[in-house]
């Protein structure tokens, strides 16, 4: 152990140093009374109820602010919230995001308005759950859910996609790609007008949360 | 006036005032926002541009000003206030009235305004955003409804117009109006409904649009192709220069993970200012098109082309360069390090001055013209600026180099500089510089040329690439500079033909300007290469070159990114007899025909020189980190090697600094006039006539869709009386043709000399070397 050595100071303070911060004070072995003193620790621990948790078997339940994997989550008409703006990219202190927006089109919208993330990758190897993604997104369709079992074999199974990502379809709710609800703009779904879908929305003529 | 143009003329008077407590000194006229800058004191604005006249539209720059100890009552606008003696000025760093001034129009301008940041491509390199941050308010008191408008309209299939966001600074129509002369979209309306609109009759089709895009101080305009791709801090940004044409425009490529996203005009005040054109801006995908070759390809014994190693490519091309006699087809699209090194390839390891870099009609007077007058040579942009009067040979400056047409109505507007243009008809950009038309049938510029006189020793003369195609109009062209003293300026349209040129990529003549007739020269350059013989003939023009291809006595081509179409109709079954070696980015139609074929690095994935009509390098660097391509001149050194005959260039850097280690010979080539003929048409036929457009079916705008839009579309130009003649209307279809074949565009009668007919060479439905298998002469014209 001792083996590294300190290439002696003209000053000696090293040394000194050195010196002063070893507490040991005597070599002698500690009394019998001492000893005992260590074993009891020992003793009264096998009294105590264990804090062993079988995981996987039992997963402990964690606090509500628990900052688990990311989701992006929907408009009540199935419609992603997220518009692809690359702002939780931006604050992103560890690169995890990577985002590329795209033009929702007629016959393709799959956010309100404008502009959707058509690339949506958060990288599980990169991010330390800090949260500041959530923080800077600005249609709230970024948040964290509880989820904490992440861990995977490969690297690649570690960048999560927006698939992977995406909540899934509630009751009400109509997969994207469809139009608006009738007669509303960005506006409304910002405003959080837009309570289910429409009929109207269902342009594949199947039902709703296929 | 620009500051720095003011700062040039020394004899200008300066005025020295009070900023902030601080003296300045600065030339008169100086706007007092300019002369704050000048301090590090940066005054809020949006609707100020240096290279735009001022308006005052925005009002964000307010700041309190005092002459002669009378305060005006009010904070004056700085950008539309020039400087006196002993002014006064407070900005919103000294004055509360004027940082209260400058918050409050910060409010209003805020009002109407949507702040969707979030799906704004202007998000996070924008003014707004930035100045609403330093000079703004924390917080909005404005409550009501904010006026909306349909989210964006496109004003061209290039430019969207999110009107919602525009602050109506007028930027974008000053620009339009200024600098390109399209004033094709303009304020409309007023008050709160006052926004920026398209005249309903003509489609914003500037070859300059792009720029409102990078000049408007919002989200307002921005292009449809780079609609949501990025945010500025996903780019690496790499300054560049444009591969597009021979004007040497400054760019600036933005790439994400490997892949060009946008390019953004450069600012160098001595060359394009701050613009650039539509071109330049928005061609760049045909770097990433699917047909890019990345490996090297051979042809087997059965005739079909397959992947091979490079070690494999390269002993067989090596064997066939060496084994047979061999040209070298250059292209005018290469940088000067690949030029160089195709020069000393064909000199040392083919021993031979068979190489050619214009791959389009060529003659031994341009070749003379150009060894005599202008290799060696330097002209810029001051003397168009400072000229008396410009004289357009065979060249269309909007077509085809569009910053000098930038330049010139630069001029025009300012001073009504006299343009004379010798054409078949005042074309678009003619008229826009208000052209005097010396209306003239193609093939008869020698006659025409020789009648202009009233040059001076300030007059500058323009010889376009096209002018090599009438006999005699370059030789007329030399004696009008030679008895006027007006200075000579030769402008090819392709970025890498001056770079080709100085590097020796031409028959006559070596690196460096060195004639190959001169024995002197080449024993220079022969001490310099330290190799022991040159060959000493000049060596053979492109279209000869492949007329001993056809004969069969040159047997093996070295080609490199060339469209062999722009040379020879006939080019496939005549290149098919030789052994060809490409080097290429993508399939084409030389790798068709191609033995061997070895990928080459795209400018983006580069770095090399481009030296522009000016005699001006311009140097870029690799935008695209990390490329596998490699340039020309390295694979073209691995070869040699292969051959046993090193050019010992392996890298670009080698290449340049080889070549700048040359120098320039000193003694030219003599010109040896050739006079002219004028061309002899049928009565009942019609002489052809045609130049390239700025957008057209050219390789390198291949697979921007939007940018094609823009294009002009592709009509034929006839006179009133031939229409008459023919019996047509404007917009019915005409039918031209020679024995080769035809073309079929709607007509437009205008005002071009009776005899011709013009149609663009190279745009959709109009490829005219392909289809007439010439570029001017004589064809049949008949109602189609
Ligand atoms: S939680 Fe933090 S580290 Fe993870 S993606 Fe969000 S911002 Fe990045
Ligand atoms: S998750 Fe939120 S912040 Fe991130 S791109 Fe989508 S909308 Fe923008
Ligand atoms: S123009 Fe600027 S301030 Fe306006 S929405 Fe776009 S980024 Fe935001
Ligand atoms: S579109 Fe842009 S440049 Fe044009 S007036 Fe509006 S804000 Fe200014
Ligand atoms: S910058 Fe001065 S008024 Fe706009």
């Amino acid at each position: 152990m001792s083996n590294f050595h300190l290439e002696p100071r003209p000053s000696g303070a090293i040394q000194k140093a050195a010196e002063q911060s070893l507490p040991v004070t005597g070599t002698e072995p500690a009394g019998f009374f001492t000893q005992l003193k260590g074993f009891w620790v020992t003793f009264s621990t096998m009294f105590k109820k264990p804090n062993t948790i079988e995981y996987p078997e039992v997963k402990p339940e964690v606090a509500p602010g628990f900052h688990g994997r990311h989701q992006l989550n929907r408009y009540e008409d199935g419609l992603e919230k997220c518009i692809g703006c690359e702002l939780c990219a931006w604050a992103c202190p560890a690169d995890a995001i990577y985002v590329e927006g795209e033009n929702n089109s007629e016959g393709n919208q799959i956010s309100p308005g404008e502009r959707y993330a058509k690339v949506y990758q958060i990288n599980y190897l990169r991010c330390i759950f800090c949260g500041l993604c959530i923080e800077a997104c600005p249609t709230r369709a970024l948040t964290m859910t509880n989820e904490y079992e992440i861990a995977d074999d490969t690297r690649e199974k570690l960048i999560w996609e927006k698939g992977d990502l995406l909540a899934p379809l509630r009751a009400g709710m109509l997969m994207p790609p469809h139009p608006m609800y009738p007669e509303s703009d960005h506006h409304n779904y910002y405003r959080n007008e837009i309570r289910e879908s429409h009929p109207s929305q269902d342009t594949t003529g199947g039902g709703q949360s296929r | 006036m620009s500051t720095q143009e003011l700062a040039i003329d020394t004899t200008v008077e300066m005025i020295t005032l009070t900023i902030d407590g601080f003296e300045v000194s600065v030339p008169k006229g100086t706007l007092v926002i300019r002369a704050a800058e000048k301090l590090g004191i940066q005054i809020p604005r949006f609707c100020d541009h240096p290279l735009l006249d001022p308006v005052g539209a925005c009002r964000q720059c307010l700041v309190e000003i005092e002459v002669n100890g009378r305060k005006f009552p009010k904070p004056q606008a700085s950008c539309t206030i020039p400087v006196e003696p002993g002014m006064i000025v407070n900005t919103q760093l000294t004055s509360a009235v004027a940082d209260k001034a400058q918050q409050g129009v910060m409010e209003l301008l805020l009002i109407n305004h949507p702040l969707d940041c979030a799906v704004c491509d202007k998000g996070g390199e924008c003014p707004l955003q930035n100045q609403a941050m330093s000079n703004g308010g924390e917080e909005s008191r404005f409550e009501g409804t904010k006026r909306t408008f349909e989210k964006p309209i496109s004003i061209s299939s290039q430019v969207l117009l999110d009107r919602e966001r525009c602050i109506l600074c007028a930027r974008c129509t000053r620009f339009s109006e200024e600098i390109a002369g399209d004033p094709f979209i303009t304020l409309n309306e007023r008050g709160a409904l006052q926004q920026v609109g398209i005249y309903e009759k003509e489609p914003f089709e500037s070859y300059f649009s792009g720029n409102t895009v990078q000049i408007c101080p919002v989200g307002a305009l921005t292009g449809a192709s780079y609609r949501f791709r990025a945010r500025p801090f996903d780019l690496i940004s790499t300054p560049s220069a444009c591969e597009h044409c021979a004007s040497g425009c400054d760019m600036r490529t933005d790439v994400r993970r490997g892949k060009t996203l946008r390019r953004l005009a450069g600012d160098d005040a001595s060359v394009n200012e701050e613009w650039n054109c539509d071109k330049g801006r928005w061609a760049f995908k045909y770097v990433n098109a699917n047909d890019r070759i990345t490996t090297p390809l051979i042809r087997d014994e059965g005739g079909r082309l397959r992947e091979a190693s490079w070690p494999e490519a390269l002993a067989l091309a090596a064997k066939g360069l060496k084994e047979n006699r061999s040209a070298v087809l250059v292209g005018g699209r290469v940088t000067l390090e690949d030029a160089y090194g195709y020069s000393k390839f064909a000199r040392v390891a083919l021993k031979t001055n068979d190489i050619d870099f214009r791959s389009r009609v060529t003659s031994k007077e341009e070749r003379n013209f150009l060894a005599s007058h202008v290799v060696g040579t330097q002209i810029n942009y001051r003397d168009l600026d400072k000229a008396d009067q410009i004289v357009l040979l065979g060249f269309e400056a909007e077509e085809e180099s569009p910053i000098v047409f930038l330049r010139l109505y630069k001029q025009v507007r300012k001073r009504e500089l006299k343009i004379t243009a010798v054409a078949p008809f005042a074309s678009r950009g003619n008229k826009k510089l208000k052209a005097e038309l010396i209306a003239t049938q193609a093939g008869s510029e020698a006659s025409a040329i020789s009648k202009i006189s009233n040059l001076s020793n300030k007059s500058v003369i323009l010889i376009g690439e096209r002018l090599s195609e009438s006999t005699g109009a370059i030789s007329a062209a030399v004696t009008l500079a030679t008895s006027s003293g007006a200075k000579l300026a030769w402008i090819p349209r392709r970025a890498g033909e001056r770079g080709a040129l100085e590097a020796g990529a031409i028959p006559n003549l070596l690196p460096g300007a060195r004639p190959v007739s001169d024995s002197v020269a080449r024993v220079d350059l022969q001490a310099a290469w330290g190799v022991s013989g040159l060959p000493s003939n000049p060596g053979l023009d492109s279209d000869e070159i492949l007329k001993e291809v056809e004969r069969g006595s040159i047997r093996a081509l070295l080609v490199g990114g060339v469209d062999p179409l722009d040379i020879s109709p006939d080019y496939q079954t005549i290149m098919e007899k030789a052994f060809v070696v490409s080097l290429e980015i993508r399939h084409s139609a030389v790798t068709q025909i191609a033995n061997v074929v070895f990928p080459v690095a795209a400018v983006v994935e580069k770095s090399g020189t481009f030296i522009n009509w000016e005699s001006r390098g311009r140097f870029f660097e690799a935008a695209v980190p990390d490329s596998l391509s490699r340039s020309d001149v390295r694979i073209l050194s691995m070869l040699a090697d292969e051959m046993d005959s090193s050019i010992n260039l392996p890298t670009v850097s080698s290449a340049r600094d080889e070549f700048n280690s040359l120098g320039t010979w000193h003694h030219r080539e003599s010109f040896t006039p050739v006079s002219g003929i004028s061309p002899s048409i049928a009565s009942d036929k019609a002489n052809l006539c045609s130049w390239r457009l700025l957008l057209d079916a050219g390789s390198l705008q291949d697979g921007e869709n939007n940018l094609a839009g823009t294009a002009h579309p592709s009509v034929a130009m006839i006179s009133k009386n031939r229409a008459d003649a023919l019996d047509v209307n404007d917009g019915e279809l005409i039918r031209i043709s020679t024995s080769r074949g035809q073309i079929t565009l709607p007509c437009q009668i205008d005002q071009i000399e009776d005899g011709s007919v013009w149609v663009p060479r190279n745009s959709a439905n109009s490829k005219v070397i392909e289809s007439l298998g010439i570029t001017s002469g004589e064809v049949s014209v008949v109602k189609a």
